[in-house]
């Protein structure tokens, strides 16, 4: 809905091509709070015109390290630079960033316009160009004849396209947002996610963008970065992250994982066999160890479920069904397995009598389907 | 979507509240005591200024004539001003360095604003006259540190009466003000500065506009009371500087002559009705002082 699928506009926004996408590069960068690392260490490298999205729970510190970009937050060690150009101690109006603000921020004392304008004004650009870039602008984002409506009154994904348009509308080098859906209904959610997107690809502008959101995350971004407590956990492409995590936490954070624990029994050149319990596992990797307790992840969506033994699966394991829950298109089943408790994933065209409380079942699982952690 | 929407945010009308009866039977005694004590006496002042000394609008009409009436009214109105003017001024220096400091400066800085508070009104009037007269603790160390020759006229004149009513006032200036500014979100102050406005635009552009409300509270506030100072000008204006209650007292209490009297208190009542009244056109008045 951001973009204008007719094309009859010229826009005055610069798309891909109009300016050089700017990189952004933290050194150890840091913020203490007290005692408190709300962002500790962190280096990390973000070339011009990535979608970089920050992940993480409550508190880790996410804000925190936007802020510090933005320039509103002081670090208390290590550098930030755009294109080599150290910008560590620029006061925020000399950055040359757009900011999409948790709760938009908007100036309620003024218009739509104004509020467009204001970036504008500010930079001393004449009337006529401010005119036709906030005309653009809002083009962008489908807010044309809104111009007279003061934010109070319009509704939360209009006034989050407003907060978009303004920050967009002086060509920023980089454009940051602050869980800016986090007020939106699910439906509405879904809708921006994919015009926030159409719009990075139509500017070509480095985008970083802050969410607690995991499929926000995973279906927006060219890469994730994964943050607890203050530290990068992984960073990588949605696909990568969600088939390769490297820790537990990024395996159970990232949609839901089976964690098994089991005893290093023996290590083939690109397999290597797990005891769990009575058990015997194949798992298509090599650890590092050659032996030990071994932690693999599992996804609930690559686990078969079966009424009879599946004889030819190399890893396969009984139990009995504890709950299942209808999702629509899946269900989610939680089975109780001489390995532990197991979620598995499957179609919702099974019978709800096959998935019946207490019902016998067989869970199996490919080798490849596995993935080792570190911890 | 353009017609949803304008439904959706149509002008929002508060639902009135509904008052069972039971609850008039609880605050019946409050209304009792009010009209006993308060309507009661008003509605008496309001009558008398029309019956006294023979009924009709006669007192109303020396208010055209009289040069003295007029004085008094127009030095009532000016050093009202003035007082609104200095004390929401100072008000939001305060409040906006209250804003800003640590939370233990806050809390320093909001103890001195309230301590006056506790300090009898009079007490206040004559510590005051203590520091400014000719004689005074501030002339004496101006003269003899040789900074001045002659003493500075400080009180018993309208300076004296501006600076004791604008310290008066400046609690009730603070108070609204700090309220208004805490209010706004730091958040919007930020976008400003991230989309390339200086602090000082910021300031003229963001703040300043989103702290009107405040102002007007605060300066409404201490207008209203300053129209109706008694005890302030009478002591530091020496006798000089005459403001309406001042007068009220004099007619009632010395000359009795209680038709221009009640007169000129019930000027004084319709002006702060219709100040209100003005006021509340323009801006909801319980948000302004924080009711509800
Ligand atoms: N001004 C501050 N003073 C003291 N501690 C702070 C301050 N700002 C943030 N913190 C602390 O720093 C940590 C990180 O906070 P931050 O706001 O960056 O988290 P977040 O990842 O954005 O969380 P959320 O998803 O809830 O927004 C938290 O523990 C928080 O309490
Ligand atoms: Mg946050």
């Amino acid at each position: 809905m951001l973009s204008n699928a007719s094309g009859e506009h010229s826009y005055a926004i610069s798309g891909p091509g109009a300016g050089r996408a700017h990189s952004l590069v933290f050194t150890s960068l840091s913020k203490t709070y007290g005692g408190l690392r709300a962002v500790d260490d962190i280096s990390l490298r973000i070339p011009g015109g990535e979608f970089l999205t920050l992940l993480g729970p409550s508190g880790s510190g996410k804000t925190t390290l936007l802020m510090m970009i933005a320039g509103f937050v002081q670090p208390t060690g290590g550098e930030i630079y755009v294109d080599d150009r150290r910008i560590t101690d620029l006061p925020p109006e000399h950055r040359n960033f757009g900011m999409v603000f948790q709760g938009y921020a908007l100036f309620p004392h003024m218009t739509v316009a104004e509020n467009v304008t204001y970036p504008l004004r500010v930079r001393g650009i004449s009337r006529a160009e401010a005119e036709t870039k906030v005309r653009s602008a809002l083009a962008l984002v489908r807010l044309g004849g809104f111009e007279d409506r003061y934010p109070r009154q319009l509704s939360g994904g209009q006034q989050q396209r407003v907060a978009i348009a303004r920050a967009l509308v002086f060509n920023p080098d980089i454009l940051l947002f602050d869980e800016p859906l986090g007020a939106l209904d699910r439906q509405l959610r879904a809708e921006v996610q994919v015009e926030l997107k159409a719009l990075h690809r139509r500017l070509g502008t480095t985008f970083i963008y802050v969410t607690h959101d995991q499929e926000e995350a995973l279906s927006m971004s060219d890469r994730v970065v994964i943050f607890n407590r203050g530290r990068i956990v992984q960073a990588g492409g949605p696909g990568e992250l969600y088939e390769r995590p490297k820790t537990r936490f990024v395996a159970e954070f990232l949609g839901t994982s089976n964690c098994i624990k089991g005893q290093l029994v023996e290590k083939a050149p690109d397999s290597c066999r797990i005891q769990i319990g009575q058990r015997q596992i194949v798992h298509a990797g090599r650890p590092s160890a050659s032996t030990g307790e071994i932690l693999l992840a599992i996804r609930p969506e690559n686990l078969a479920l079966s009424p009879t033994e599946p004889v030819g699966s190399p890893n396969r394991v009984q139990g009995k069904v504890l709950q299942a829950a209808y999702h629509g298109p899946t269900s989610q089943v939680l089975v109780e397995t001489e390995i532990g408790p197991v979620t598995v994933m499957c179609l919702a065209q099974r019978t709800l009598a096959e998935l019946a409380p207490e019902k016998p079942v067989w869970i199996s699982w490919s080798p490849e389907a596995s993935v080792l952690l570190s911890e | 979507m353009n017609t949803i929407a304008a439904k959706q945010y149509q002008q929002k009308t508060h639902p009135r509240m509904r008052f069972p009866t039971s609850a008039w039977l609880l605050v019946l005694p409050l209304i009792l005591v009010l009209g006993v004590l308060y309507a009661g006496p008003i509605a008496s002042v309001l009558w008398l200024s029309v019956t006294d000394p023979s009924p009709g609008l006669g007192n109303y009409e020396r208010l055209l004539t009289s040069d003295a009436l007029q004085r008094v009214l127009w030095s009532t109105f000016r050093i009202s001003a003035l007082t609104t003017l200095f004390a929401t001024l100072l008000g939001y220096l305060i409040a906006y360095t209250m804003l800003h400091a640590s939370a233990r400066h806050r809390h320093w800085i909001m103890a001195f604003v309230l301590v006056p508070f506790w300090v009898s009104v009079l007490v206040r009037a004559f510590a005051w006259l203590t520091l400014l007269r000719t004689e005074g603790v501030l002339n004496t160390a101006l003269v003899s540190s040789g900074i001045i020759t002659t003493p500075l006229d400080l009180v018993r004149n309208e300076i004296g009466v501006l600076i004791g009513m604008v310290h008066y006032m400046i609690p009730y200036a603070v108070l609204p003000l700090y309220a208004n500014m805490q209010g706004i979100d730091r958040r919007i102050l930020n976008a400003s500065r991230s989309l390339g406005a200086s602090p000082w635009t910021t300031f003229i552009r963001v703040f300043l506009p989103l702290s009107a409300p405040g102002v007007a509270a605060a300066a409404l506030l201490v207008f209203v009371l300053a129209l109706g100072f008694l005890v302030t000008p009478a002591i530091l204006g020496g006798g000089r500087v005459v403001m309406i209650a001042e007068y009220v007292r004099v007619q009632i209490m010395q000359t009795v002559r209680w038709g221009v009297g009640t007169m000129m208190a019930s000027v004084l009542l319709i002006t702060v009705v219709f100040l209100l009244a003005a006021m509340s056109r323009v801006v909801d008045i319980r948000k302004l002082f924080g009711a509800k």
